[in-house]
């Protein structure tokens, strides 16, 4: 199988083994209705049977032409909120892929399209061999992590083992899922141990929507509370997202939107929260927007491992630059630009302006406050026309404005991807290692013992077996010694930076 | 005699397709002031030492490619065989998928060991290519997993599979702002054991070659493909053949026959008295300078500022201490140009810059974790700490 799709991608783009960033190949027919073809079915419908977990195959190993094939993730999505994030990001890798590469379309028209199709997601969309449960898991951790994870562990097992050797090389598992809920916040947890048994040697990245403060669902805190215990012990990197964040930043794309400010026409595909290239009135369904949000960030987090660039970074670097130390491995991501003017002839102060707006809590995908607390590590993926000077004009005029820890005081990580998003001729990402994230975690403990001291709503989980007061003091102690962590770092912070005595050697 | 290049990772092979290309295209660039028959001998003994020929005549690199990802070899392949003028050798390269992720316990503990023998096999295919090998020139940097750490243990092996033959590594310097969190980690683990199997580090500081880039040749947006090329043309002017001593029709067989094993004096020994002239200029310190100047004047070039003992250390003679070859053939479209390769004082501040660093970070523990993961132990880190603070000493007190 991988043998035909080799050699149908033989030639490629004009005998070039890569396409010019943002190269368009000449094409026939209409990319759209290719599209739909692919998704029979509308994401309304996905969403009403996504209480389940699928699994996508490792598109990597499907779109590379190239002689030795590059290494493949595994996305596992669970959960409702899981299911609609990896949906979205299904749909734009494809375009992306699709738009730096036609040729690949054609084959995975022929080839992997029809597979998949009558592949592993037919399981999905046949809904056949989902694992589904009428009454879901009525936002209980313990139901998502205790029964449904011991229920269902083999055969989920056997899901992910089929996807894993369906890949040349597996690098990495994406696990997106919320904290608040049952499925996403028990289920998808209850998988990262699972996976670390299993596949001890592939990175485990987790993209976890924290439950706002105006969280509908009574019991997020206890959710959320047990499940960091997970993430503190079984992810290499954990990506904390929250709803309130890509709210704000929606609402501040649509004020430009409807602004109808003179000059202020947005390129359609260029917008971070649309993937159909077209303005969705927001409010009729935000959470697609917010979606799309989330499925942006993970494609630039794979940009550099699946485009070619002057300086790759893969995604084992990700986690070896921005986490010092085994439990602090939280990162702060923003997404920049949220969308590109029509009228743009890109002069340099555009080119800083995306820098100075990476560092900016507008486009952050979670509430922090980076400036004001201490950076550990900082990476910037830069996607597009960017060359190193760039690159290094902006962190000199950043750098002082920022905090960094004493013994990492020039703590960057750079990587520069020739291949910009669609619709974009530049964009960045920037991840921090910051105790910023403190204050998250600080209030999902206060929230929580709240809770736990009236005993609230304490028995529908005691009453499922294995479930035991001691968990709920164990992931408390667990979630208290990270915030101690940070506590003691940013005590340094207005220390003054000295440099220790050196070893003193004879000649 | 030949040059076997090992590029290693993705600096080492941008690099390195950089380096060949110079080379090529200096030896094919149209001389006015040499004569036909000079320049047919130099352009014949750069092809004994960089390129093997193939059937149908186009040039093949005497190098061997190896990266633990494929996307750059994959590159650097195509760019050479689009170029028309010469390629690498169609199974010279070697990669792997998951690459190092900036981590030289892994390029050094894993990937050393398990891919040592496949290595091995290309290079020593290299090597039976050559009718004679002069040594091994290899390409890589310090601040990542590959170059670094794999970089480290295919010198150790070159050290004890080819010990009578020079190894010598070009090391990338990575911008002191940073590039990679852990370089400065990486960086002295790469020194360290470097130190114990190379002949030769011949240096080059990305915020050098960037200064040169931005001040020097007025480039607005710099890219890596400018800072490699100008990092190219100096290494093909180093590299490119030169007159023997004799100065008849002979270029030098031997083209890394410099003398690089310079030792102090064992204590004991006076050294000698001299009244340095212009002490208060406070020059770096050289040990050793090679001045290599191509083009036109090359016979009446005034070099007497070269040969100031200030320059030099206490135990030495300038004499003995400074070379220089000429050449009359010119070097590229450059009517006069001068190359100096210095073993001196120079590189003391920034490395002692970069293990003040690492030691910072190491003392906090910050990011061991990563490396005893795959075998190299706090152990490992003193002992090059240990090391690179004795070459820090030495270097002050010449």
């Amino acid at each position: 199988m991988v043998t035909v799709r080799r050699s149908a991608l033989a030639q490629p783009c004009d005998g070039k083994l890569f396409p010019e960033p943002g190269e368009v190949l000449s094409y026939g027919s209409d990319l759209r209705q290719r599209r739909d073809l692919r998704s029979p079915r509308p994401l309304g419908e996905l969403r009403s049977c996504a209480r389940g977990i699928q699994r996508r195959r490792g598109f990597l190993s499907a779109l590379s032409g190239q002689r030795c094939s590059m290494t493949q993730s595994v996305i596992v999505q669970v959960g409702q909120c899981g299911n609609q994030i990896g949906c979205c990001f299904w749909d734009l890798a494809l375009r992306e892929h699709a738009a730096v590469n036609q040729a690949v379309l054609i084959d995975m028209e022929e080839g992997v399209v029809n597979e998949i199709l009558q592949g592993p997601l037919r399981d999905v969309f046949d809904s056949k061999q989902l694992i589904t449960d009428i009454s879901g898991s009525g936002n209980n951790w313990a139901v998502g992590h205790k029964v449904f994870g011991s229920r269902y562990q083999e055969e989920i097992l056997e899901k992910l083992r089929k996807s894993a050797e369906h890949c040349d090389c597996l690098q990495c598992f994406f696990v997106i899922h919320s904290m608040g809920g049952g499925t996403g916040s028990g289920l998808g947890t209850y998988l990262l141990k699972v996976l670390e048994d299993e596949f001890p040697e592939v990175y485990r990245f987790v993209t976890s929507v924290y439950p706002s403060g105006e969280d509908d669902v009574i019991t997020s805190p206890y959710n959320s509370i047990l499940a960091m215990k997970e993430l503190n012990e079984h992810a290499d990197c954990v990506l904390p997202i929250d709803n309130q964040s890509l709210f704000d930043i929606i609402s501040k794309i649509d004020l430009v939107v409807n602004s109808g400010k003179l000059g202020t026409t947005i390129k359609p595909k260029s917008l971070v929260t649309s993937s159909a290239g077209t303005f969705k009135k927001w409010q009729e369904k935000p959470f697609d927007a917010m979606n799309n949000i989330v499925a942006n960030l993970l494609l630039s987090l794979t940009s550099s491992a699946r485009f070619e660039g002057s300086l790759n970074m893969d995604l084992n670097e990700i986690s070896m630059n921005l986490v010092p130390f085994p439990q602090l491995h939280y990162l702060v991501s923003s997404l920049t630009p949220l969308y590109t003017l029509a009228d743009v002839n890109v002069p340099p102060r555009r080119l800083d302006q995306m820098f100075s707006d990476a560092f900016s809590k507008d486009h952050q995908l979670i509430r922090a406050d980076p400036k004001h607390s201490l950076y550990l590590a900082c990476a910037l993926m830069v996607r597009g026309n960017v060359q190193i000077s760039d690159l290094r004009r902006n962190i000199e005029r950043l750098k002082p404005s920022l905090r960094f820890v004493s013994w990492n005081q020039e703590g960057w990580k750079t990587s520069l991807c020739s291949v910009p998003p669609v619709g974009h001729s530049h964009s960045l990402l920037a991840l921090a290692n910051n105790t910023c994230v403190k204050p998250t975690f600080v209030e999902l403990r206060e929230r929580f013992l709240r809770l736990y001291k009236k005993k609230a709503h304490l028995h529908h989980y005691l009453q499922i077996e294995g479930m035991e007061e001691s968990c709920f003091t164990e992931a408390e102690s667990s979630l208290s010694a990270l915030i101690r962590e940070y506590n003691q770092l940013d005590a340094t912070k207005s220390r003054p930076v000295e440099d220790l005595p050196r070893l003193s050697v004879a000649v | 005699m030949s040059i076997v290049t090992v590029q290693l990772g993705q600096c080492g092979n941008q690099i390195g397709f950089e380096v060949f290309d110079a080379l090529f295209i200096d030896s094919h660039c149209p001389q006015r002031l040499s004569s036909k028959r000079e320049n047919e001998a130099y352009q014949a003994s750069c092809k004994e030492r960089f390129f093997s020929e193939e059937e149908n005549g186009v040039p093949i690199a005497r190098a061997v490619l190896v990266d633990m990802e494929p996307k750059v070899i994959n590159q650097t392949l195509s760019k050479a065989a689009q170029s028309g003028r010469w390629k690498y050798g169609q199974h010279s390269s070697f990669c792997q998928k998951q690459g190092s992720g900036n981590n030289w316990a892994y390029g050094y503990s894993v990937h050393g060991p398990r891919h040592e023998e496949s290595i091995r096999n290309l290079i020593q295919k290299e090597v039976e290519k050559c009718d004679s090998l002069s040594g091994f020139f290899i390409i890589m940097s310090m601040a990542g997993g590959t170059g670094s750490g794999l970089g480290a243990f295919v010198t150790q092996n070159l050290q004890d599979q080819y010990s009578n033959s020079l190894k010598m590594n070009q090391i990338i310097w990575p911008y002191g702002t940073g590039e990679v969190i852990v370089q400065n980690y990486n960086s002295i683990l790469t020194l360290s054991h470097l130190y114990r199997s190379s002949d030769a580090l011949l240096v080059h500081e990305n915020d050098a070659v960037h200064k040169i880039c931005a001040k020097l040749m007025n480039i607005k947006q710099i890219s890596f493909s400018d800072i490699n090329q100008v990092l190219a043309h100096q290494l093909g002017s180093v590299f490119q053949p030169t007159y023997s001593a004799e100065g008849s029709f002979h270029y030098r067989r031997n083209p890394l026959g410099i003398d690089w094993q310079i030792r102090p004096p064992l204590p004991g020994l006076p050294s000698l008295s001299k009244m340095s002239l212009n002490k208060e200029l406070h020059f770096n310190t050289s040990i050793a300078n090679l001045l290599i100047l191509r083009g036109k004047d090359v016979h009446s070039a005034d070099l007497e500022g070269f040969k100031d003992p200030a320059l030099y250390t206490s135990w030495l003679e300038p004499v003995n201490a400074f070379n220089v070859w000429r050449t009359q053939r010119a070097f590229s479209k450059y009517e006069k140009s001068a190359a100096l390769v210095s073993n001196s004082q120079f590189l003391v501040k920034p490395l002692d810059m970069i293990v003040g660093k690492a030691w910072n970070m190491f003392a906090s523990k910050a990011y061991v974790h990563q490396y005893t993961k795959f075998g190299i132990e706090e152990e490992d880190f003193l002992d090059s700490f240990a090391l690179l603070e004795q070459v820090v000493a030495s270097y002050c007190t010449l």
